[in-house]
């Protein structure tokens, strides 16, 4: 948001952290707040995450069973939305860099739709690992001092840090500027722009530790390449974005307002880069499989042609391919800019097409055929569809719900009624949504 | 506050609660209630856990008297669950011990009797007929795996084929144990890899990392008739195991410490399997690595396995 290095009134310091409950109050009232076509949005999105809060309960009780896992495939639907999760809220970042590294004084403006984001992916990407546990109940022994975290030795370790520390940070940023804005005070960039060019080195370290997660197994030749962490960081450099400009989008019909012209333009820039990096990774990858062959390029021949008459994820990978390359084609057509519905329809397949192939496309062929060589496939079952689909509700409705509350005390709807409404309290910061 | 939820008579900061606000607080009460209705299954769930066990330390933090009070606990709840009468002991490891296995090829047949007697000695879940074994038979002239077939179903031995199990390989640099993000698995100073159920969280990278497709999660609760339960029972062993946790091979050290043979090596017909101290230089298992030609499965994935696998010419 605002970035004046202007430091606030002192007269309106009394009001600091005192008032931080009732903030918190007006700004859950305020995000419970909208037209008819909110709370039929509202309510769906709640129906589905008490299906998924069921289906999650009865996993639990019942055993993992009712999963079509098994000790073959034993990381499968849940795992692979976590992955594409922790690069969607690495994407996010894709708004900080042009904002603060490079001044783009629009991107100031609306840099806290990427980073509420990044909130709202890393918690979901939190719950689809509570998900797949087989104790959740004792998700205890990984806190210290009364667990035991293998540190440094488990990615997994570094992973439970990393992305607990990417949630702390973007809260404590979003927290920060929106109550400062609240207030009416302009936030004094010392508490705060640290903190953003934390994030971004930050960002990059949950993407590169995830897929640390999977390149470490040098079992698993599917995984263990050193392209895996690059192809990551590119893919989410595609599916952040193309997220972040869809929602630019239906805030924009929301608000009623004419904003962030000048920030699609920027992502889409950034997204016509990653999108062709990511597919000559792909290139890059596929060619070493399948030019040199043998017993190395099992999974990868599972995964695109199908292997011994086994081919559950041959029209997963392809229609992938198909997607991410059209996206491509259309996101370098000139026109992108002046047709929205283009620009659009290129953004869903580009976060379809990376959700297969960051998904599905990876989790799966790391386990077909499986290390002694058997071919066990896998096919989600009903209740992991459901948990999934809860989980991505429950994450929907967390973001707009931040969003709701950021629009409101942006557009001057929610703040401190005990500080008047001085014209110095607004001019001092520039207004995040610019009239045009 | 939105100026619209104040409006309910039309004045401000009259202190009277509008419309708007009422269907909000009954929206929120509803939604809570029918999340606790969709969570209700995790209640039913939580009966079954005692506050004993969730808050039980790890393994290594036990004293002997925790260790002591755990262990009866494991039997009465063994009694409560399964109806039977067990015994769960913890024999440490012997000093000056470190346990290898070696697999004659040669003589091995095939007939899976030691992946039967592993599924009886460890009581495995019945109905999916598990077992810490795996046989494979293989085309001669071939080491590939993938010509390995793990399902066969005819008469053995066939003269074209050869057979090969694969169970925990014991790995000196074990990637199951690096990987584990709760300490839940360790390598015991007699060169066992041993899993705390009672410590493990079931997130199966342990599974993910292993290359030699040992380990087994409990993807249900385990289903073992009482009558067929083994009694004789190891805390870090064969003890029946809680659902949505990690087991693996142990080299049955609740028998082995003891000074007795693996139930898989005592059911082979063959004597193809061998078993022993690597450190005594006169143990059987030393004079099979000096004079027979030894090899290790996926030598170059460098784990440097204490499963050794031979051929007699």
């Amino acid at each position: 948001m605002s970035d004046s290095s202007e430091a606030s009134p002192s007269s309106s310091r009394p009001a600091f952290w005192r008032n931080f409950g009732r903030f918190l109050g007006n700004a859950a009232l305020e995000s419970l707040d909208g037209g008819k076509l909110f709370y039929v949005w509202m309510f769906c999105l709640t129906a589905v995450f008490l299906v998924g809060a069921n289906a999650w309960a009865t996993q639990v009780r019942d055993g993992m069973a009712l999963s079509n896992m098994s000790d073959h495939v034993s990381w499968a639907l849940y795992i692979a939305n976590f992955t594409f999760l922790v690069g969607l809220a690495a994407g996010g970042v894709m708004m900080v860099i042009p904002a603060y590294l490079y001044h783009d004084d629009e991107m100031h403006d609306i840099v806290i739709i990427g980073e509420l984001l990044a909130i709202a992916a890393i918690i979901m990407s939190l719950m689809f690992v509570i998900c797949d546990l087989g104790r959740p109940d004792r998700f205890w022994h990984l806190l210290p001092p009364f667990g035991r975290l293998n540190f440094p030795v488990s990615m997994l370790s570094w992973d439970v840090i990393v992305l607990n520390g990417y949630l702390f940070i973007n809260v404590y940023i979003c927290a920060y500027l929106l109550y400062m804005r609240y207030l009416g005070l302009t936030p004094d960039p010392r508490w705060y722009v640290p903190f953003v060019f934390l994030s971004i080195v930050w960002a990059i370290s949950i993407h590169t530790v995830t897929a640390f997660l999977y390149c470490g197994l040098g079992g698993r030749p599917f995984w263990n390449t050193a392209l895996l962490a690059p192809r990551f960081l590119a893919s989410a450099f595609v599916s952040g974005p193309a997220f972040i400009v869809l929602a630019i989008q239906v805030i924009r019909r929301a608000v009623g307002r004419h904003f962030g012209d000048g920030p699609i333009r920027t992502l889409v820039n950034i997204m016509r880069i990653t999108i062709l990096v990511n597919l000559l990774m792909v290139i890059s990858e596929v060619f070493t499989e399948f030019y040199t062959g043998g017993a190395h390029t099992s999974s990868a021949r599972y995964l695109y042609f199908g292997l011994h008459g086994h081919n559950e994820l041959v029209p997963w990978i392809w229609s992938s391919i198909f997607l991410v390359t059209t996206a491509a084609v259309l996101m370098l057509l000139p026109s992108i800019f002046t047709r929205s519905w283009m620009l659009n329809l290129a953004c869903v397949l580009a976060f379809i097409g990376i959700w297969i192939e960051k998904g599905m496309g990876l989790i799966i062929p790391g386990f077909v055929p499986s290390t002694l060589h058997e071919i066990v496939e896998y096919r989600p079952s009903a209740i992991e569809w459901k948990i999934t689909a809860g989980i991505w509700a429950l994450g929907l409705l967390i973001y707009t719900l931040f969003i709701k509350i950021a629009a409101g005390i942006v557009l001057n709807r929610t703040k401190m009624h005990a500080i008047p409404d001085e014209p110095t309290a607004a001019d001092a910061s520039p207004s995040p949504v610019p009239n045009s | 506050m939105s100026s619209d939820s104040n409006s309910g008579c039309g004045k401000e900061d009259c202190g009277c609660v509008s419309r708007r606000t009422v269907m909000k607080g009954v929206g929120v009460t509803l939604g809570a209630a029918a999340f606790a209705r969709a969570i209700a299954p995790l209640t039913e769930w939580a009966q079954n856990i005692s506050a004993d066990e969730f808050l039980q330390k790890h393994y290594k933090e036990l004293s002997l008297i925790d260790l002591k009070v755990v262990l009866r606990r494991l039997e009465k709840e063994t009694k409560e669950h399964y109806g039977a009468d067990v015994t769960i002991s913890d024999t440490k490891p012997q000093e000056g011990v470190k346990f290898g296995y070696a697999l004659n090829l040669s003589v091995c047949n095939g007939c899976r009797k030691c992946a039967e007697a592993c599924h009886l000695e460890n009581n495995h879940d019945r109905p999916s007929n598990q077992s810490y074994i795996r046989v494979f038979e293989m085309q001669k002239g071939s080491m590939d795996m993938e010509q390995g077939n793990a399902h066969y179903d005819k008469p053995v031995p066939q003269p074209d084929k050869f057979y090969m199990p694969v169970q925990c390989q014991q790995c000196e640099h074990p990637p199951c144990v690096d990987v584990c993000p709760v300490e839940a698995t360790w390598k015991e100073p007699d060169g066992i890899v041993v899993v705390d159920y009672n410590w493990c969280i079931g997130c199966r990278y342990c599974e993910a990392a292993c290359p030699y497709h040992a380990r087994r999660f409990n993807w249900t609760k385990p289903v073992i008739p009482k009558e067929e339960i083994n009694p004789d029972q190891g805390y870090l062993s064969n003890r029946i195991r809680p659902q949505g946790t990690m087991e693996k091979c142990t080299f049955c050290l609740h028998r082995t410490r003891n000074g007795r043979l693996p139930a898989c090596l005592e059911a082979c017909p063959t004597g193809a399997r061998v078993f022993g101290n690597l450190l005594d230089p006169n143990s059987e298992i030393r004079w099979v690595l000096e004079h027979k030609r030894v090899f290790i499965l996926k030598e170059d994935l460098g784990l440097k396995p204490q499963f050794f696998y031979f051929f007699d010419s």
